[in-house]
This record gives structure tokens, sequence and C-alpha cells, in this order.
């Protein structure tokens, strides 16, 4: 039972990454895709009826992390204390960004908005890059199970780790990088025209700086989390999922090149959905490793509910979430295809 | 009071308050949102369109900023309060995540219909908005069934390392507390959106505006108005009331300001609490009315604050009083005015009455104060306690979040609430002013 409630709680996280994530790529690719001001409505209008419930993956991930493994929760919300109150306050602003624009028509209040929503964007994919590469790393868990780190010590990602350090710098590039392609490739499939073309090139440049991020930072994990490597070793069938998470960035750069850009944007899901899975394979049964004594490490059995609540969940979870893929799926289809230039609100 | 607790406190309590500001407009709205396109539907009217489409528009802009302000609070369990959220996660991260799961994903993906409604047809419309009525609704009963648990916990049991797990679901979501609150808090959603109508109908009405969608806006806001705001009171807030007395009776003494146990106990309307002696200064009192409601007898004993130890007594009490005098007080300043207007409307006058329009176009802030001291009453009325009888609340922060800290995302989050406030103002503004039946073209001519 905790083991299916950490398949679930990666899953949701996934999901969040990979739908949440283009909005992410739109927000910072905008700027140099845009020219006119139709443009920008368009791109806007193309995530405008569908960020808001990508975003709610966020949430009832967390929700849902809340509910399964609340110490887990706990210490890490609170360790992460700023850089959470910072996700929070950009969040705010992005949501703002998209939802106000629109309501006044002047060059400064859009511009100003404009702004907002690419800046925001940007850091946010930063920070839930080097909230990753912070998870890889470990935290100094102390003896009563919280920490507190700052965000920044001496970026080094030793015993006394800083949010940013050199590793989750890296990782939190990459992940930028990552999702500018990905979101690069949402506009493409949804636009026409010099938007489009502008859409193909940006997603061109990206795919390649993410590839060679990508191998950066695959290449630096085992320096700095052994036991990720030890996890894999155990179990080399494991490697099939990273592989093949590099195979489909390969096969997405492909498809990218011959114009094929609905298959290319689920490729890169794809992408992003196995690389995010391959992370949480090797650190399980950890979900959040200390670094001043492995042994005082939060695994998916010590942090865990007791057994009735995770199998009581099991049962509305299972209902909801089959409920949610229902009519998330049958929004996405009404919304499905190239965005209208006159679709607004 | 360690100074990272007073900041924590605040913190809380500032971002809640704020976040349901919006909220109770949302449910209150979708509610009357889902009569108005019912309406469209059913009658084929031009006029209800408009009418549903202008408070679309007014209902999307208040849900982008109820959204906004809720995700800090999700995310605040667990960085101000991490042990209680070690202590209490195996109960109330169950209703969390179902809010989660089953309201907030509902709300938000048919929110982009209505936004985008150009392209549907008016079935898909109401369709949205019953889906909104039904999402946002569940998102008030979960969150509800998660503060009734912290008010009267149920269906829970202590595991051996002193945290608590939930023992039956259907308990938890059955909470007897939730009861009462639930409807309470829905009818004061109902009493919000319904003055909010009725001032924009009243004040374009006053200004000789868009003068039959402001009819029909009365007409919806006061009859919607005169029912919940007569349900507020009976029995509804006396239902509350009873429950605290039952369960929490310090609470109840606190806020009624009875400092000493007495047989026939009066209530006191107006009066200032003096904690150097004890007593209420400048009371106005009906003499045995609070025995009278709480036991149904004019005789019956009532516990005063005098027969609980100190430490358990709220440790705001002149903040609590206050709040509960407003709430109370309120209720029925909105029962007198929207019962007066109903009697208005009915007689064909009320069109007429511009000192009653301006009562009504004036009342629209009143709610959200009604609605804020409310919470503070059952809030700050459940101190020291951060889970009834069982978890204090200076033993539910993060230990490792010191003061600093805290008080530097306290002073951020002000900041940008206060912008937040001034945007909406400013956007509320504009929509009134732009007025129904320009919704549309104006749309499509910007994004
Ligand atoms: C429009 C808003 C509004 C109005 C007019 C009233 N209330 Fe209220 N009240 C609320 C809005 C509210 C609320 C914000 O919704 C609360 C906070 C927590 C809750 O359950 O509902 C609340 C709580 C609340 C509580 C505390 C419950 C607790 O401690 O958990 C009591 C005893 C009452 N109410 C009683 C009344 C009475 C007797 C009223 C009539 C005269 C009244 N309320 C009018
Ligand atoms: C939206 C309506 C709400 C408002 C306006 C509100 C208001 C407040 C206030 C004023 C406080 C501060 C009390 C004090 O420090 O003395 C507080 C504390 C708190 N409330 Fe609420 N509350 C609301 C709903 C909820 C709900 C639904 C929950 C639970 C899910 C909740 C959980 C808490 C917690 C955890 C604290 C901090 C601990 C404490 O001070 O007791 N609140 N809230
Ligand atoms: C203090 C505890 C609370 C927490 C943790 C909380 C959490 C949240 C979150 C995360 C959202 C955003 C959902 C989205 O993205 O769609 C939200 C919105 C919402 N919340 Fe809260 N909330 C709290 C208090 C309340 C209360 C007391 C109510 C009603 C009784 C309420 C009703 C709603 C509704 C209806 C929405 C939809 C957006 C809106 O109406 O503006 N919330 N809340």
């Amino acid at each position: 039972m905790e083991t299916l409630w950490f398949i679930v709680v990666t899953l949701m996280l996934a999901i969040f990454i990979v739908l949440d994530g283009f909005d992410f790529g739109v927000g910072m690719v905008y700027p140099f895709v845009v020219r006119t001001e139709a443009e920008r409505r368009t791109v806007l209008a193309s995530i405008g009826p569908l960020w808001n419930a990508n975003e709610v993956w966020l949430i009832a991930a967390g929700a849902v992390l809340f509910f399964a493994y609340p110490k887990a929760y706990a210490a890490g919300f609170s360790g992460f204390y700023l850089a959470l109150i910072l996700v929070l306050w950009l969040l705010i602003f992005r949501g703002l960004a998209l939802e106000l624009r629109s309501h006044v028509d002047h060059v400064l209040w859009k511009q100003a908005w404009d702004t907002a929503f690419t800046t925001a964007s940007l850091l946010l994919a930063f920070v839930f890059g080097a909230a990753l590469g912070n998870l890889i790393r470990g935290v100094p868990l102390n003896r009563d199970g919280y920490f507190f780190v700052p965000f920044w010590t001496d970026f080094q990602p030793g015993p006394e780790p800083g949010i940013l350090d050199w590793f989750t710098v890296l990782l939190g590039l990459t992940t930028v990088s990552i999702l500018a392609f990905h979101g690069a490739n949402y506009l493409a499939m949804k636009t026409e025209g010099g938007l489009y073309q502008r859409a193909v090139s940006t997603a061109w440049v990206m795919g390649w700086v993410s590839a060679g991020c990508t191998v950066l930072t695959v290449t630096a994990v085992p320096f700095v989390q052994p036991s990720l490597r030890l996890n894999f070793a155990g179990h080399p069938m494991e490697y099939l999922v990273p592989l093949s998470g590099l195979f489909a960035l390969g096969s997405s750069l492909y498809l990218r090149q011959h114009q094929r850009d609905t298959a290319a944007f689920l490729t890169s899901s794809v992408f992003i959905l196995l690389m995010l899975t391959s992370v949480m394979f090797g650190m399980y049964p950890y979900i959040l490793v200390s670094t001043t004594d492995p042994a005082l490490s939060l695994t998916v059995f010590n942090a865990a509910t007791d057994s009735y609540g995770l199998t009581t969940g099991f049962a509305w979870f299972g209902v909801g979430f089959l409920l949610v893929v229902a009519y998330q799926s049958y929004v996405y289809s009404l919304f499905w295809g190239k965005t209208r230039s006159d679709d607004a609100h | 009071m360690t100074s990272a607790l007073l900041y924590d406190r605040l913190q809380f309590a500032f971002t809640a308050t704020f976040h349901y500001l919006f909220p109770q407009l949302t449910m209150g709205l979708a509610l009357l949102l889902f009569y108005l396109r019912s309406r469209a539907i059913v009658t084929d009217d031009e006029q209800y369109q408009q009418v549903s489409d202008f408070w679309t528009s007014i209902f999307a802009l208040n849900f982008g900023f109820g959204v906004v302000t809720g995700i800090p609070l999700e995310f605040q369990f667990g960085t101000n309060w991490a042990r209680f959220s070690t202590f209490a996660g195996g109960v109330i991260g169950q209703t969390l995540a179902m809010e989660g799961v089953f309201a907030f994903f509902l709300e938000s993906s048919f929110l982009g219909i209505l936004l985008f409604r150009k392209r549907f047809s008016r079935r898909v419309q109401w369709f949205a908005a019953l889906m909104l009525f039904v999402g946002s609704w569940l998102s008030g009963y979960f969150i509800l069934a998660t503060n009734a648990w912290m008010q009267h916990p149920v269906a829970y049991h202590v595991g051996d390392d002193g945290r608590v797990f939930v023992n039956s679901l259907a308990g938890l979501l059955t909470n007897p507390w939730l009861f009462w609150q639930f409807a309470h808090t829905m009818t004061a959603a109902v009493v919000t959106a319904s003055c909010v109508i009725a001032a924009v109908g009243a004040y374009y009405l006053l200004s000789g505006q868009h003068l039959s969608h402001a009819k029909t806006f009365l007409q919806t806001g006061v009859v919607a108005g005169a029912i919940a705001s007569a349900l507020m009171i009976f029995p509804t807030g006396h239902g509350n009331a009873e429950q605290v007395f039952e369960h929490q009776p310090v609470k109840g003494a606190a806020f009624e300001g009875l400092f000493t146990t007495e047989r026939g106990a009066g209530l006191y309307l107006v009066g200032q609490p003096n904690l150097e002696t004890m007593t209420i200064d400048n009371p106005i009192e009906i003499p045995k009315a609070l025995s009278f409601l709480v036991y149904k007898d004019l005789y019956a004993k009532v516990k005063g604050l005098d027969a609980f130890p100190r430490d358990e007594w709220p440790d705001n009490l002149p903040l609590l009083y206050y709040a509960y005098h407003v709430m109370a007080g309120l209720g029925t300043i909105f029962a007198a005015i929207f019962g007066l207007a109903l009697l208005s409307l009915w007689r064909d006058r009320l069109f007429n009455m511009n000192w009653l329009l301006w009562l009504l176009m004036l009342s629209a802030p009143f709610p959200y104060i009604a609605t804020s001291a409310g919470w503070m009453t059952a809030e700050l009325g459940r101190q020291p306690w951060l889970v009834y009888g069982l978890l204090r609340t200076a033993h539910g922060t993060s230990p490792l979040v010191h003061s600093g800290n805290a008080l530097f995302t306290l002073i951020g989050f002000l900041g940008l609430y206060l912008l937040l406030g001034l945007l909406f103002v400013f956007l509320l503004g504009k929509t009134i002013q732009r007025g129904p039946g320009s919704i549309d073209s104006h749309a499509t001519s910007t994004a």
C-alpha cells in the first residue's frame, strides 16, 4: 500500500509537470515567438482555458502527499520554507497575468502582465528543477524528522547544503530548457502562420539545448547521490526507463524536424514523464534522504499514515481519478486543434 | 507567545481571511448563476442570457482571485504548521486530498468552458454552470469537514507515536459539527451574493443606467437575500450557537461576554468587556435571554468563564467578543433590510423607494465584514487549541522556521495581498461600469 501511494504521488507530479509544464514553456518562449497583439492573444488563448486545471495537479499532488505521507509533507514543506513561499508568490503572479491581462486595453497594462507571465514561468520552471535536485541530493534531516535549508550556503552539495548549489542549479537550468522545448512544441501544435514558424525554430533550438543539459545532469547525478546508482545497479531493468526517456527525446527531435507537430509534442511529454519517473524509481523507497545520517531519512514506510487511511483512500481516489481523467479529456477535446484567432475571453 | 508563533498565526489568519473573501461570493453566485442560466434556457429570454453573461464575468474575475489566494493556504499547513501536519495529517489529509481530487478539478476544468463560452451552445454553458456550482459547494464541504474536525474531533484514534489517524471516513464526513457549520456558511455565501447582486442593481437604478437589467438584479438579489438572511439567524446561526455551548462552553461564554456562571443569564446586545473587573461596561442586556436561547429554559444555568481554568480561555477575549457581536448584529440588520425590500418588491414599490435602494447599494461590503467576523469567532474562540482538546496551537508550529523567516513572508503576503485587493476592486469597478449587455462585444475587441 505504501508503495502504491508512492506511485500515485509520482504519477500526479509527473502529470503536473507534463501539463502545467507546457504552460510554463509557453510563458518562457512567449516573448520570442510573438510579433503582433493578435499573435499574443492567440498564444494566451491556446492555454487560457486549460492552465488552471493543469495547476490543480500540483495542488492535488500536494494534498495527496499530505494525506499519504504526513511526515514527509510536514518536513519537506517547512524545510523548504522560503522556496515554497516563493513558488506560491510566483504562482499568484502567473495566475493573475493570465486572468487579468485582457481586462484593460492599455499597452502598459498588457506589457506589465506579459512580463510577469514570462518571468514567473521561467522562475517556476527553474525552482521546480532545483527542487528535484534537492530531493536527489538529500537534506539535513534531524532526529525529530525536520530540517531547514536556506536559499544557499556555499553552493556545494555537502552535508550542509542550501537550496541552490551547483547541482540543483544545473537541474533547474535543465528543467527550464526542457519545458521551453515542450512549450514550443505545444505552440507549434496549436498555431499557424508566422507564429507557427517561430515556434518551430524555437523548439528546434531548445530541443538541442535540453538534450545537452540532460546529458550533463545524468552524468552529474552519480557523483551527488551514489545511492541512486546503487539502486539502478541492483535492478538493471530499471535502466530501461531513463534510456527510453532519452530515446523519446531523440524521437521528439526527429519528429520535430519532420514537422510532425502533434507527435513531437506527445513524445516530449513522454520524455518528461519517463525522466521524472526514473528519478523517483531510483529514489524509492526514500522520499527525503538525510545528508546528516542516512538512518534519519524518511521513506515511504516510516512517513506513511496508517493502513486504514491508505486503504480507504484508495477507494475514493480510484473513483476520483477516473472522473478527473474523464472530464479533463472532455475539456481538452473541446479545445483540441489549432487555436482560433477569435478565441478569447 | 514566541514571536514565531505570533507571526505564524497572523499569517494564517490574514491569508485565510483574505482568501475567504472570494469563495464566499463564488459559492453564492454559483447558485444564483445556475438559476439565472436555467431561466435563460427555459424562457429563451435574451435578458436573462445577458444578465447571466454579466455575472459570469464577475464570477470569473472573483474566481481567479480565489484560486491564487487558495493555493498558499493549502501549502501553509506544511510550511508553518509542520508539527500540526505531522500530528493530524492522518485525519485531515483525507478531506484535503478529497477536496483536491473531487472539487478543485471540477471547478477549474469547467471554468475554462464558461470563460471561452462563445464557442459553445447555451446548453453546454448551462451544464458548465451546474458543474461550477457542484464543484464550489463540494469545495466548501470538504474544507469545512476539515475545519469541523479541528473544532470537534471525531472518528479518530491516537497511534503509538501520539499522532492521530482516522477510524472511519464516513464518520469524518458526517461529523455532527459539520451539519450546522456547512448550512450556516453556505447560507452566508448566498447572503453575500444576493447583497452584491442587489447592490449593483440598486446602483444602476439610482444612476439611471441599464434599467431593465437592474430590475432583474434587484428581484433576484432581494428574493434570495431575504430567504437566506432569515435562515442565517434561524435555524443555522442558532444551531451553531447551541452546539458551541454544548461542546465548547468556554468559547460560548467568551463570545457572549459571560464572566460568571449564572442561572437565568441575560444576553448582551451592547457593551465592552472589561478584563480588569471581569464585567461588561455599559451593558444593554435582555434578561434571561441567553439561558432561554441555549437551553429553552429561562432559569437554566449557563457556565461563565469563571467555571474554566485560565489556561483554557481563548487568548483574545475582547476581539472574540466584538467579532461575535458584529456578526450577530449585522445578521439582524440584513434580515431587517431584506425583509423590507421583499415587502416593497411584492407591493411593487421597491423601484421607486430611493432610500431603500441606497441602503441596498451600500449593503454590499457588510456580508464580507460579517463573515470575517464569524470566522474570527470560530477560530479565535477555538484557542488555545489548534485541534480542540487534542493539540495546543503553540505545539503545532514548524520547529525550524524561525521568526525572521516567518516575519519576512508575513510582510510579503501583506504587501502582495494589498496589491491584489486594489487590483480586484479596480477591475470589479470597471466591469460594473461597463455594464451588462456589452460584455460579449467587449470580449471580442480585447482578448
Ligand atoms: C453573512 C454572514 C453571517 C451572518 C449574518 C451571521 N453569521 Fe454566524 N458565522 C458566519 C457568517 C455569518 C460564518 C463566517 O460563516 C461562520 C464562521 C464559521 C462558521 O461555521 O460560519 C459563522 C460562525 C458562527 C458561530 C460560531 C461557530 C463556531 O464557533 O464554530 C456562531 C455561534 C454563529 N455564527 C451564530 C450566528 C448568529 C446567532 C447569527 C445571527 C444573528 C449569525 N451567526 C449571523
Ligand atoms: C476561510 C475561512 C477561515 C478564516 C477566515 C479563518 C480564520 C482564522 C483565524 C482568524 C485564525 C487565527 C486564530 C488565532 O491565531 O488566534 C485561524 C487560524 C487557523 N485556522 Fe482558520 N479560518 C478559516 C478557515 C479554516 C479552515 C477551513 C481550516 C482548516 C482546514 C483552518 C485552519 C486553521 C489553522 C490550522 C489555523 C492556525 C492555528 C491557530 O491559530 O489556531 N481555518 N484561522
Ligand atoms: C483555510 C483553509 C483553506 C484552504 C487550505 C483552501 C484551499 C484552496 C485552494 C488550494 C484553492 C484553489 C483551487 C483551484 O486552484 O481551483 C481554493 C479555492 C476555493 N476555496 Fe478555499 N481554502 C480554504 C478555505 C476555504 C473555505 C473555508 C471555503 C468555503 C467554505 C473555501 C472555498 C473555496 C472555493 C469555493 C474555491 C474556488 C475558488 C473560488 O471560489 O474563489 N475555501 N481554496
